[in-house]
C-alpha cells in the first residue's frame, strides 16, 4: 500500500516535472498559413505549430496520436472552419481533454467567420461530391482575406493573452502595413492576369482567381474531392478545345497527372501552385507565398 | 463608416480627464490602449461587414429564386443548425460458406453478429451524434434487424473538464484493445478477427463508467479505467468489470505514425451461455460461472507519403490477447441427442488461452484498396475438473484463417468488397468462403479514429 502511494507520488512529481513553465501561448494551427499569420502576430509571445503541411490535402487528414497530443497541450487552435476539418479536427478537438479548444471557447479560432465565402451552394446533397454547405472554404488564396482574418485574430490573441494586448495589436498594425504594400504591389504585377480563362483541378483555387480577375471557369474533377477519370477528362478536354485555357493550375499537393494530361493535349502549361506556405523554398512565409504565385502565373503567360 | 466616431470618441475621453502634463510612458500606454480598442473594433466590424455580407448574399439568391429558396435553405440551416449529426449505415453481403462460424476449443463470451449464408442484410446502424451543450456531447449507436433493435452505444461524454481528463457514462464500446471501438462498417475485412470473435464476442461493450487522461507529454500519451456492469454476462449489485489500459503512439518524420496499446479486462461471468464438442461429438450447452482476466496488446503503424493519405497509403495492425478464466461450469443434459453429458454435470473449469493476428491494407489509388489478415488461436491450456472426466476435453487443434480482400471506394460514402477467406477455425473443415458486401453511409461525414 505504502509502495504504492510511494509510485502514484513519484509519479506525479515526474509529469509536473515534464510539463514546461508557461512561457509562451501554445498555438496549434490547423494548416500552414494560418501558423504563418499567427506568428506575424505573435512574434516570440507564441510557440506555433502547425497540424499539416503544405503537402497535405486538409480535407483529408487522420486524427494522429501526434496531433491529439498536440490539441491537449495547445491554448488556442486557429483553424479555417467551413467544414474544411469536419473529417479530423472534431476527433482532436474530443479526443484531447482541452477544454480551452473546444467550439465555442475563445481557443477555437475560425478564419472563415470573419470573411464572405464565396462558391455557397444553393442547396447541398451528396450525389455534388464533397461540396461544403457553408461555402468554398479555401480562403486563405484572397489577400484580402488574409487581412480580415488577422485583424479578427489579433483581437482573439489579445483576448486570450490579455497581458500581452498591445503586443499583438502593435504587430498587427505593422502588419497590417505591410501587407497593403504587398497587395498593391501584387495587384500592380497581377494585371496582366485579368480576364486570363485557366482551368484548375480542384475548386481550391478559386478565391486566387476572383482575386486576380481570371476566368476559372473549368474544374478538372468532375465533383469536388472525385479524381478524374480518362473518360471525364476526354469531356473536359472537348470543352477547352471550344474554349481554350491559357493554363492548366493544380495545388501542390494534388497528383499532376490529370493537369498533365490536359496540357499534353492543349498546349497549354500544367503549373503547380504553391497551395500554402512551405509549399516551395520561395514560400516560407505568406509575403513569399503571394510572390511565388504571382510569379508562376506570369511565368506561365509568357 | 462608424470607425472615425469610435476613434473620435476614444480620443476625446482621453482629453476629457485633467489636463496635466503626461509622461512619455503614459503616452505611449494610452496609444497602446487605443490601438488595441481600434484592433478589437475593426474586428468586430470586419465580423459585422461579414455577416452583412452573407445575409445579402442570402437575400439575393432568395429574391431570385423565390419558388425555390424556401426548400434550398432548408438543408443549410439544418447542416449547421441545432439537430445532431446523424448517419445511417446501409450494409449487406452475400456469402459464400460451409461452416457457420464455430470456432473449436474456446467458449464463446458474448454474442456474435454473424448474419447468415448467402443474401443478406448485415445490421443497418443509425448514429446520431451532438454537442448536448458546453459541458457534454452525446452519442448513440443502433444496430437495427428485423424485429430487433440492438443498442450498441448510447453515452454522454464531457468535453470541458480539460486537463486532459474527459469522463464517459452509458453504455459505450470499451477502449480496451485497438480493434474494440470500431463499429463493423469501419472494418478492413468483413468479420471479425478470430482472437476478438472467440474471446470478447466479436467487440466487449458494457454499460459503465470511462475515465480517460491524456497526459501533457509532447508524445501521445493516454490512460483509461473503466468500471462497469460487465455486458449483458452478469447481473448483480456489484461491479462485473473493470478495465484498464495504456496507449502510446507519435509520428516518425512525415510520413509515418503509430500508436501501441496495453489493456487489461477483469469479467465476472453468471451463467455465461457457450457450447463445447463432447466426446461423443455432440453439441453440449454450457454456463460459466466465475472470473476472467484478459490482457491485450495491440499496434498500430501506418504509412502516408508526407503524410498525406489520399492517393496511397499503408495500415499495419496487429494485437494479441490472452484470457484466463477460473470458476465452475454446467452443461446441461444432452443424452437426449447421444451427448456425453448425461443428466447435466457441474465441476470446475480453469483455462489459459491466446489468440493473434495481424493484417496490412494498402491503398494503392484514391479509389483502391487490397488487404490481408492472418488469424491464429491457441487452445492453451483447459483444465476440466474430474467431473467431466469423459464428457468434457481440450481437442488438439489449433484454429488459423487467412482473408484477403480488396475493396473499391466510389467516394468516401460508399465501399464494395470481396473477400476470400480459408477458415480453419472448426477442427475438421477447411472452409473456403467467398464474401461480397457493400457498404454505404448516409448523411454526416463520419470522421474515424486514427
Amino acid at each position: 500500500m505504502k509502495s504504492i502511494r510511494l509510485f502514484l507520488l513519484a509519479a506525479c512529481a515526474l509529469l509536473l516535472a515534464a510539463t514546461p513553465a508557461r512561457a509562451a501561448l501554445k498555438v496549434l494551427a490547423c494548416e500552414p498559413e494560418w501558423a504563418a499569420l499567427t506568428q506575424e502576430l505573435a512574434g516570440d509571445k507564441a510557440s506555433v505549430s502547425s497540424a499539416t503541411s503544405a503537402k497535405q490535402d486538409p480535407h483529408r487528414i487522420e486524427a494522429r496520436p501526434s496531433l491529439i497530443a498536440r490539441a491537449r497541450n495547445a491554448d488556442l487552435l486557429v483553424c479555417t472552419g467551413a467544414e474544411l476539418e469536419v473529417g479530423w479536427l472534431p476527433l482532436l478537438q474530443r479526443e484531447s481533454g482541452n477544454a480551452r479548444i473546444q467550439a465555442g471557447q475563445p481557443g477555437y479560432f475560425e478564419a472563415a467567420r470573419f470573411v464572405s465565402l464565396i462558391d455557397k451552394p444553393r442547396s447541398v446533397d451528396r450525389s455534388m461530391g464533397d461540396v461544403h454547405a457553408a461555402g468554398n472554404p479555401h480562403l486563405h488564396l484572397d489577400p484580402r482575406n488574409i487581412a480580415r482574418v488577422a485583424d479578427a485574430l489579433a483581437a482573439r490573441l489579445a483576448q486570450i493573452d490579455s497581458a500581452n494586448a498591445g503586443h499583438y495589436a502593435a504587430r498587427n498594425r505593422d502588419f497590417q502595413n505591410r501587407w497593403q504594400q504587398a497587395m498593391a504591389r501584387w495587384q500592380a504585377a497581377g494585371v496582366a492576369l485579368r480576364g486570363v480563362p485557366v482551368a484548375t483541378h480542384h475548386k481550391n483555387l478559386n478565391y486566387l482567381a476572383n482575386w486576380l480577375g481570371m476566368k476559372a471557369d473549368v474544374t478538372l474533377e468532375p465533383k469536388p474531392g472525385v479524381d478524374p477519370s480518362v473518360a471525364y477528362l476526354g469531356e473536359v478536354l472537348a470543352k477547352v478545345r471550344e474554349q481554350p485555357v491559357k493554363m492548366i493550375l493544380h495545388a501542390s499537393y494534388e497528383s499532376p497527372r490529370a493537369s498533365r494530361w490536359l496540357a499534353q493535349r492543349t498546349g497549354a502549361p500544367a503549373v503547380e501552385l504553391p497551395y500554402t506556405v512551405g509549399a516551395s523554398a520561395a514560400a516560407k512565409d505568406l509575403f513569399g507565398l503571394y510572390d511565388e504565385l504571382i510569379d508562376r502565373l506570369l511565368g506561365a503567360l509568357k | 463608416m462608424f470607425k472615425p466616431a469610435l476613434m473620435a470618441a476614444a480620443i476625446a475621453s482621453l482629453f476629457a480627464s485633467p489636463a496635466h502634463a503626461v509622461s512619455d510612458a503614459e503616452w505611449a500606454a494610452m496609444k497602446d490602449e487605443i490601438r488595441q480598442m481600434k484592433a478589437a473594433y475593426e474586428a468586430r466590424i470586419a465580423d459585422l461587414e461579414s455577416r452583412v455580407k452573407s445575409a445579402e448574399a442570402s437575400a439575393q439568391s432568395a429574391e431570385g429564386e423565390a419558388a425555390q429558396a424556401t426548400a434550398a435553405s432548408a438543408p443549410l440551416a439544418a447542416a449547421s443548425g441545432m439537430n445532431p449529426e446523424v448517419s445511417l449505415i446501409l450494409q449487406g453481403r452475400y456469402h459464400n460458406a460451409k461452416g457457420d462460424g464455430h470456432i473449436t476449443g474456446f467458449l464463446p463470451a458474448g454474442h456474435a453478429h454473424g448474419s447468415g449464408k448467402g443474401f443478406s442484410l448485415d445490421h443497418t446502424e443509425l448514429a446520431l451524434g451532438a454537442g448536448i451543450d458546453p459541458y457534454f456531447r452525446g452519442y448513440a449507436n443502433f444496430a437495427i434487424a428485423d424485429g430487433e433493435v440492438e443498442t450498441e452505444e448510447a453515452w454522454v461524454q464531457t468535453t470541458a473538464l480539460g486537463h486532459g481528463f474527459t469522463v464517459k457514462g452509458g453504455r459505450f464500446l470499451s477502449g480496451i484493445g485497438y480493434a474494440n471501438e470500431f463499429h463493423p462498417h469501419a472494418w478492413d475485412f468483413a468479420n471479425q478477427n478470430l482472437a476478438y470473435a472467440a474471446m470478447l464476442g466479436e467487440h466487449y461493450g458494457q454499460d459503465g463508467l470511462q475515465v480517460k487522461w491524456v497526459a501533457p507529454t509532447p508524445m501521445f500519451l493516454e490512460f483509461g479505467a473503466e468500471i462497469g456492469q460487465g455486458a449483458d454476462w452478469s447481473d448483480r449489485n456489484r461491479l462485473g468489470s473493470q478495465a484498464l489500459f495504456a496507449h502510446i503512439g507519435d509520428d516518425l518524420g512525415d510520413s509515418h505514425s503509430w500508436r501501441a496499446g496495453l489493456s487489461y479486462l477483469s469479467v465476472r461471468a453468471d451463467g455465461r451461455e457457450g457450447h463445447w464438442d463432447d466426446d461423443n461429438d455432440a453439441e453440449a450447452e454450457t454456463f460459466f460461472s466465475g472470473k476472467s482476466r484478459y490482457w491485450i496488446a495491440d499496434l498500430v503503424w501506418k504509412w502516408a507519403p508526407d503524410g498525406n493519405p489520399k492517393y496511397r497509403n499503408f495500415k499495419f495492425q496487429a494485437e494479441y490477447v490472452r484470457r484466463s478464466e477460473r470458476g465452475e461450469l454446467e452443461c446441461e443434459d444432452n443424452s437426449g441427442d447421444g451427448g456425453a453429458c448425461a443428466g447435466g454435470i457441474a465441476g470446475d473449469y480453469r483455462a489459459r488461452q491466446s489468440g493473434w493476428y495481424a493484417q496490412g491494407v494498402y491503398q494503392f489509388h484514391p479509389q483502391w484498396r487490397v488487404g490481408y489478415r492472418y488469424d491464429s488461436l491457441n487452445i492453451g491450456s483447459v483444465n476440466f475438473g474430474p467431473e467431466f472426466s469423459g464428457v468434457l476435453s481440450r481437442p488438439d487443434f489449433t484454429p488459423r484463417r487467412h482473408s484477403l480482400m480488396v475493396d473499391y471506394n466510389p467516394s468516401e460514402f460508399s465501399r464494395l468488397r470481396l473477400q476470400l477467406a480459408q477458415d480453419r477455425a472448426e477442427q475438421g473443415l477447411t472452409d473456403n468462403q467467398v464474401t461480397v458486401q457493400y457498404i454505404h453511409s448516409l448523411g454526416a461525414h463520419g470522421a474515424h479514429k486514427f
